[in-house]
């Protein structure tokens, strides 16, 4: 299947600066993405994951152009974002919509649901005035509310109810591509199925292509194609779903799903305790950003930056940073524990 | 079951009362927990898993009260016992440590401090003997450079040191029962492995009894050996973890494992349960789970079911187990469904 490119980020940076001394001067960088690359799809969800503070949502806002990125660019159906005046990307908005964690956080307490809806489609014009308030009734059925809960406000819901208010307002504007922000993570698992089920049932319908941001890999398994490791503003995996999960090859994507607990009593596996905290990305270790915990490591490692590519004896598709993978899958390269 | 009961409780009764509402938050709880094992408590956001811990301790402030019920640990009933018993019975013998280490750490003392206040107000150590325990209590919980460490303030660790610390703090007295309410909820995985793990590796060495809270079945999996499911302020389903995972029997408990995505294996349709908790304000006076379960019937949403033993050890609050079911007999014969 050829599908067509729809969004392409291209070496990737986000470094905040750290103001300090007597003149506020900028001291330092958080090195929160850096030098990031990968494509989506038209009609595929593509997840990132990785523990807190590896540069997933700044990757999210940077595509938003929340942020403006210190390098790098991305392009979203053929144009360059990056190259867009303010005005230019508010309109690119209506085709990229966010949904985030918390939805009540992003829903004002003072609208009624009609009103959310409404002003959406405003914005973007993209449904006339006299339509506004049918096709607000229309997007709540279609994620499973009842049209006739228009005229309340967000307090009067549940949490899932909520995110599926939030759900209702990115698809309000027909975009093409919606940036999943942790958009389940606050969720009882209960609710939480419910919600992901909304959100392939949607994309199935509308033909959407997300970017899903999620630390739980889980809910990852469930609705990626294709997923992207990170670690500490680094990309150091990406494959196909049953390929990441069934045949992982960077040291850190095995430990980080080695250390997931099984929902089974009967299954007793291995796991890789990992030593110590992610280090800070202000000043990120040398090389190779996972030596200092990683079981694997040599001297390279802390000298050399591996690249992110595919080695021979993996799937096509599949791409890891490491200098040993070869000698780790062959077994020649144990670990130290 | 011949194994030594640390705690015992019986029909416990938590209530928040105003002028214009009353929320039951734990409202008939009763689970035992035999010594030296750990006891898994799950269920949703709101399902009172916290008040149940917070009332064991007796930390129910205005204008919550505990007002029925007995909580037996080692054959003495704590709703009974005077505030000074009680107050060395914290600390002493029961510890609990929080979600968030942030909030229960205090900002303006350092670690070593804190550690030592805890040494001092329950073993009456001094300066000299508290710090030598304390870096010693550090070191146990896996904290490098603990002489370091002593000398630094909550913000200057991060998260899963803060918990390290907590643990370390409550571990300060040998207590013989832990209780850890969502300990790495608040953690990433792999930090998150590090404490479970810790947790473990302590409860083997002094022999502790753990209460473990959490939503995450994975963990409840992996660290306990009993498990008492909640819904509404009740335990609608109380069993060992591998009758649980194998043969759950309560509606909730089953879609509750519908629900979860795995990560081991691919499930093709989740199967959510419907709608979302009622509010405690407004709680059914039938069966609690009677708007979201399937196999509902009249009998339940009229009549609350009592938690019965219906095989040996596991307990269950459900008409379907009952001879006054006339719902589904299907149900009946196989029980619900699994399908992961
Ligand atoms: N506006 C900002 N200024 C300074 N540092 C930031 C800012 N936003 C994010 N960071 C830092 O960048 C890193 C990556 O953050 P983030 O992308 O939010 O991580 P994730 O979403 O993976 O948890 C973190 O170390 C975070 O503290
Ligand atoms: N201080 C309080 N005042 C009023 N209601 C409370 C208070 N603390 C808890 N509750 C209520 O008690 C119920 C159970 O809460 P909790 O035990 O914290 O749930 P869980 O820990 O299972 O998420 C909830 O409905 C909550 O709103
Ligand atoms: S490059 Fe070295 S340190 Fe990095 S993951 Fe590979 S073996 Fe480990
Ligand atoms: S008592 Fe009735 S409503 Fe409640 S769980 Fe059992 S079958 Fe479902
Ligand atoms: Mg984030
Ligand atoms: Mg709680």
């Amino acid at each position: 299947m050829a599908q067509k490119e729809l969004l392409k980020v291209k070496n990737l940076k986000q470094y905040f600066p750290i103001k300090g001394g007597f003149f506020g001067r900028t001291v330092n960088h958080v090195k929160a993405v850096d030098d990031v690359s990968f494509e989506i799809k038209e009609g595929e969800t593509l997840s990132l994951v990785g523990e807190s503070g590896c540069g997933k949502s700044t990757t999210g806002r940077a595509i938003l152009r929340l942020d403006d990125p210190t390098e790098g660019t991305i392009e979203f159906n053929g144009e360059d974002l990056l190259a867009l005046n303010k005005k230019e990307m508010r309109n690119r908005r209506k085709d990229i919509q966010v949904i985030f964690q918390d939805p009540y956080a992003s829903l004002n307490p003072r609208q009624s649901v009609y009103q959310i809806l409404a002003e959406a489609m405003e914005i973007q014009n993209v449904v006339p005035k006299q339509k506004r308030r049918e096709r607000a009734i229309e997007l709540l059925e279609t994620v499973g509310l009842n049209g006739d809960q228009v005229d309340r406000y967000p307090h009067e819901f549940s949490g899932g109810q909520r995110q599926r208010i939030g759900i209702a307002r990115a698809l309000a504007v027909e975009p093409k591509l919606i940036i999943c922000d942790e958009a389940v993570s606050a969720l009882d698992v209960s609710v939480q199925a419910q919600v992901l089920n909304l959100l392939k049932k949607l994309q199935r319908e509308f033909n959407l292509t997300f970017l899903f941001i999620a630390h739980d890999l889980g809910v990852v398994r469930h609705i990626s194609d294709r997923i992207i490791v990170m670690y500490l503003g680094k990309v150091v995996e990406i494959a196909d779903k049953k390929t990441l999960f069934e045949n992982p090859q960077h040291p850190y994507t095995k430990a980080l799903l080695s250390a997931i607990p099984t929902p089974d009593p009967e299954v007793k596996k291995e796991r890789i305790v990992l030593e110590g905290d992610v280090p800070s990305p202000i000043n990120p270790p040398s090389g190779c950003r996972f030596h200092t915990r990683c079981p694997f490591a040599t001297e390279v490692c802390a000298e050399k930056v591996p690249e992110l590519k595919n080695h021979g004896f993996m799937e096509e598709g599949h791409r890891a940073a490491c200098h040993h993978v070869d000698e780790i899958a062959s077994g020649e390269l144990g670990p130290k524990y | 079951m011949s194994e030594e009961i640390i705690l015992d409780i019986k029909n416990l009764q938590t209530v928040f009362r105003d002028e214009d509402s009353e929320v039951r938050a734990v409202d008939g709880v009763s689970f035992s927990l035999p010594k030296g094992k750990t006891l898994g408590v799950v269920g949703e956001s709101g399902s009172g898993k916290s008040v149940t811990a917070l009332s064991i301790l007796r930390l129910i402030d205005h204008p919550g009260k505990v007002e029925g019920g007995e909580i037996n640990f080692k054959g003495k009933d704590l709703t009974k016992i005077s505030d000074k018993e009680m107050r060395s019975i914290r600390g002493n013998q029961i510890s609990m440590i929080f979600q968030e280490p942030m909030t229960s750490l205090n900002p303006v003392y350092t670690i070593g401090q804190q550690i030592r206040e805890t040494l001092k107000v329950h073993q009456g150590l001094g300066k000299q003997s508290g710090n030598e325990k304390s870096v010693e209590l550090l070191k146990l919980v896996g904290i490098p450079s603990p002489e370091d460490r002593i000398k630094q303030y909550p913000h200057e660790l991060s998260g899963g040191m803060r918990q390290r610390v907590m643990i370390a703090i409550a571990l300060a007295c040998n207590p013989e029962l832990l209780i850890a309410d969502e300990p790495t909820t608040a953690l990433d995985v792999t930090i998150q492995a590090q404490i479970l793990e810790l947790i473990n590796r302590l409860q083997d060495e002094m022999g502790m009894s753990v209460i473990m809270i959490t939503h995450d079945m994975g963990v409840v999996a992996e660290t306990c050996d009993y498990v008492a499911v909640m819904y509404g302020g009740k335990v609608v389903e109380y069993a060992d973890v591998k009758t649980l995972f194998k043969d759950p029997k309560h509606p909730y408990t089953v879609g509750l494992l519908n629900s979860i995505p795995r990560h081991d294996i691919d499930v093709d349709e989740l199967e959510p349960i419907r709608g979302s908790v009622p509010s405690p304000k407004d709680m059914p006076k039938g069966c609690r789970f009677a708007s979201r379960c399937p196999f509902a019937t009249d009998l339940c949403v009229e009549e609350l079911p009592s938690l019965d033993e219906i095989e040996d050890g596991n307990e269950v609050r459900c008409w379907i187990y009952s001879d006054r079911w006339d719902g589904d007999p299907e149900v009946k014969e196989h029980g619900p469904k699994r399908t992961s």
